[in-house]
């Protein structure tokens, strides 16, 4: 297939991704922040969502203060935000429309509707009611498209390139989250721990969605060393940096397959596959948590560096 | 101007022609909500799967749907054959006098054509002198307007060959005709079109150029998103089942082309290219285009690529050359014109640009080289200070233009605020030429001006379009 199809392919799944993403935060944070202080303490919630949107620089360029409304606007709706959820779905959109031989109709129907439906929503929400329905919409949104790719693309390498973009972003936006909130699962901090991070903790997971999901795996209460055992090295946990990298390389090898070619990308998400299966919790604690995050997010750009060389370009 | 042959009553009106027998029985069965409730339908699924053109110069709208409506025009068997011959005739001259004007020039030697209406033309391209085109085809798709001003006649208003758009719409319309009326569908017995894009591949597979050792790939250029025309270019490339590339997709190298994949460097054999003899290359062409491929003349003049069309058909597209066309159709085929031409005045001649100053209030002037409706005076409609306005233009360049008579262009029943009412159509059929011959799909484009006497029916200026279609007999 065309490279610039292939690169339209994976940046159109990587952009609803990363829109349902940014729903995720913006509904944590907004949870958090209607609590009362005595719960989550003094910390601004909307500066985190900032940092874990990854777009702090841009956003104090054109505010001082993150505050509820700065805030949602930024993240959500404006567009001097190349990564607002707004702009997500409008280049993906712009993308899907780039590369429409490649879709199934039921994925442009799916991506083509929300960008339609985009417009209604106007430049944000008249109330907090109407943002949660916009939150909510944004993410059903999400796994409608998704949903469409997965029932209805031939499985071939249009089909895997779709797949590496949901995935590298996702890994992405987890390693991201780790990365801003790293102090919060810190051992220590089952001490200073009690009431005050629980709810931390619990938007944490809510934002990757897996709230549900660790009381089914530890049957336990929340442990912050727990919450980050669950969303780096758990298989069973579709957002966990690790089930991310057994997608990416069952789908890089597909394209492998398919090619009858191995290259640098399939032997470098080989490799941070396999140290992720060999790592444990222990050992991440004591060489360090920011580290290990740290490195692992150099690393998965590296990655997507390779993709593009390889096969997008 | 005299009333127009009505497409469904003919020209008194009284009766109903036999082709449109069903059709009348059912528009006087059918509630008029109904109707407007069907339209309002087709209007929300063309939206949905995103059938949209965009205009050049509004800001505003870069997306914007073409109205569809939902009365089709109907044409009996035994009119479609008589154009089907007259268009197969016509593109068959259209290809011997490119050839010819790029090769042996004997029209010119002939005298048959002035010299310097084709060497001062700016659609000519000296670059394809004396350079052979594979299988000698330049107009592999042909667009060829037709109007018809009553029972038996029907002229060719303009002949298209260089990148005639709107098939899609020809095929998306009967798609969702047949979605929205099935038992109007059951009442006729009409000619499918959904065979086009197979019949295209085909005429483009079978063009391919001799140095093909193995099955042809064939790629659809497409200047990108951005153009007005990108959804028929994604749509075909769809139902072609053929990459759609963009310039940046190919490259050219040992004078042969090559798309980038995923895999590597793909050769290329056929280009069905919608990029205009302009930006094609801008090592030969313009240097600023990027919408092109660096080298490409390269590789055709090698005879490594098939280009469909062929570079430089724009010569045929040219409304003064347009003018010559009986005379074209019999030098070369040695046959009279089945389709007739517009009488056409050429302003670049002194005696016809008189006559045509005299008599700007009757006539339409068209530039010779426009498309698209736009600068083009109607004088019956315009006001006295656009013909003046005009005037100035034409005397300044009196070469750019030509005129012909405002003629009645039939009507056909069509649905509009206050119900159902009689609108100007033409009709745009597609024709194929690959190395076994001409193919054309029974239909076209009906195109329909949905202001009330309007005689413009592009839609840039406010045209909407019908399916078409054709009775089988």
């Amino acid at each position: 297939m065309l490279s610039r199809t292939a690169d339209n392919l994976y940046w159109l799944s990587r952009y609803v991704e990363r829109a349902e993403y940014l729903a995720r935060i913006l509904d944590a944070t907004q949870r958090l922040s209607a609590l009362p202080l005595a719960y989550v303490g003094a910390s601004n919630e909307w500066e985190s969502a900032v940092l874990t949107a990854g777009c702090a620089t841009g956003f104090f360029k054109l505010y001082d203060e993150a505050n509820e409304e700065n805030v949602t606007d930024y993240l959500a709706f404006s567009t001097a935000n190349s990564s607002s959820i707004r702009s997500c779905f409008e280049a993906a959109r712009h993308n899907a429309r780039a590369v429409r031989t490649a879709l199934t109709m039921e994925m442009w129907d799916s991506i083509n509707g929300t960008w339609l439906e985009l417009k209604r929503y106007g430049n944000g929400p008249t109330s907090r009611e109407e943002f949660s329905r916009f939150l909510r919409w944004v993410q059903e949104s999400s796994l409608r498209f998704d949903g469409s790719a997965y029932r209805t693309m031939l499985r071939s390498d249009a089909y895997w390139f779709s797949r590496l973009g949901v995935y590298m972003e996702r890994a992405d936006n987890t390693a991201r989250i780790l990365d801003v909130k790293y102090h919060l699962l810190l051992p220590d901090n089952e001490r200073v721990g009690g009431p005050l991070d629980y709810f931390q903790w619990a938007a944490i997971l809510r934002s990757v969605s897996a709230l549900t999901a660790y009381h089914w795996v530890y049957r336990d209460s929340l442990k912050p060393w727990l919450v980050a055992d669950l969303l780096i090295l758990k298989d069973e946990l579709p957002r966990s940096l690790s089930s991310c990298y057994e997608a990416i390389v069952r789908n890089l090898d597909q394209i492998a397959g398919a090619y009858g070619r191995q290259g640098a990308a399939q032997r470098q998400a080989r490799g941070m596959r396999t140290r992720l299966q060999n790592s444990k919790m222990d050992g991440i604690f004591q060489r360090g948590l920011h580290e290990f995050i740290s490195e692992f997010i150099t690393e998965n750009n590296r990655l997507g560096g390779a993709i593009t060389e390889q096969f997008l370009l | 101007m005299a009333a127009a042959f009505d497409e469904m009553k003919g020209h008194d009106g009284d009766q109903v022609r036999p082709a449109y027998g069903e059709l009348a029985q059912w528009l006087k069965e059918v509630p008029p909500d109904v109707l407007d409730y069907r339209r309002r339908e087709a209007e929300l699924i063309f939206r949905r799967i995103g059938i949209t053109f965009a205009v050049y110069g509004e800001a505003d709208a870069t997306e914007r749907l073409i109205p569809f409506d939902v009365i089709p025009r109907i044409m009996a068997a035994s009119e479609w054959k008589f154009l089907e011959k007259g268009l197969t005739q016509r593109v068959n001259a259209l290809n011997l006098f490119i050839k010819d004007v790029y090769g042996a020039r004997e029209i010119l030697r002939a005298g048959i054509i002035p010299e310097d209406l084709v060497f001062r033309n700016p659609a000519f391209r000296p670059e394809m002198n004396g350079q052979p085109v594979p299988h000698d085809i330049y107009v592999h798709i042909a667009g060829i307007d037709i109007i018809r001003v009553d029972a038996d006649t029907f002229y060719v208003l303009e002949d298209n060959a260089r990148t005639p758009s709107g098939v899609s719409y020809m095929l998306e319309n009967r798609e969702i005709m047949m979605r929205l009326f099935p038992e109007l569908f059951s009442r006729h017995r009409i000619a499918p079109v959904e065979n086009y894009p197979d019949e295209l591949l085909a005429s483009l597979k079978s063009v391919a150029p001799l140095t093909t050792s193995k099955e042809p790939t064939v790629v659809l250029l497409t200047p990108g998103v951005f153009n007005s025309a990108y959804y028929e270019h994604s749509f075909l490339a769809d139902k072609l089942g053929v990459e759609l590339v963009e310039g940046r997709d190919l490259f050219v190298k040992d004078e042969v082309v090559y798309m980038r994949t995923t895999q590597g460097p793909q050769r290329v054999d056929v280009i069905y290219r919608r990029v205009d003899d302009d930006f094609i290359d801008p090592l030969t062409f313009r240097a600023d285009s990027i919408l092109g491929v660096p080298g490409l003349m390269s590789a055709y003049a090698a005879g490594n690529v098939t280009l469909a069309n062929a570079v430089g058909t724009g010569i045929a597209d040219d409304k003064a050359v347009y003018s010559f066309m009986p005379a074209i159709v019999k030098f070369y085929l040695g046959e009279e014109p089945l389709l007739k031409n517009v009488p056409t005045w050429r302003c670049r001649e002194e005696e016809h640009l008189k006559y045509v100053l005299e008599h700007l209030s009757e006539l339409v002037v068209k530039e010779v080289h426009g498309s698209g409706g736009y600068g083009m005076l109607i004088g019956p409609t315009a006001s006295k200070i656009a013909i003046e306005q005009f005037r100035a233009k034409l005397k300044a360049e009196p070469k750019n233009f030509i005129a012909q008579p405002t003629l009645a262009l039939s009507t056909s029943p069509t649905c509009v605020e206050e119900g159902v009412a009689p609108r100007h159509v033409d009709l745009r059929p597609f024709v194929l030429t690959g190395r076994n011959g001409v193919r054309i799909v029974p239909g076209g484009l009906t195109r329909v001006a949905l202001k009330k006497g309007s005689l413009v029916v592009n839609s840039s200026q406010g045209g909407g379009t019908k399916d078409t279609w054709v009775l089988d007999s």
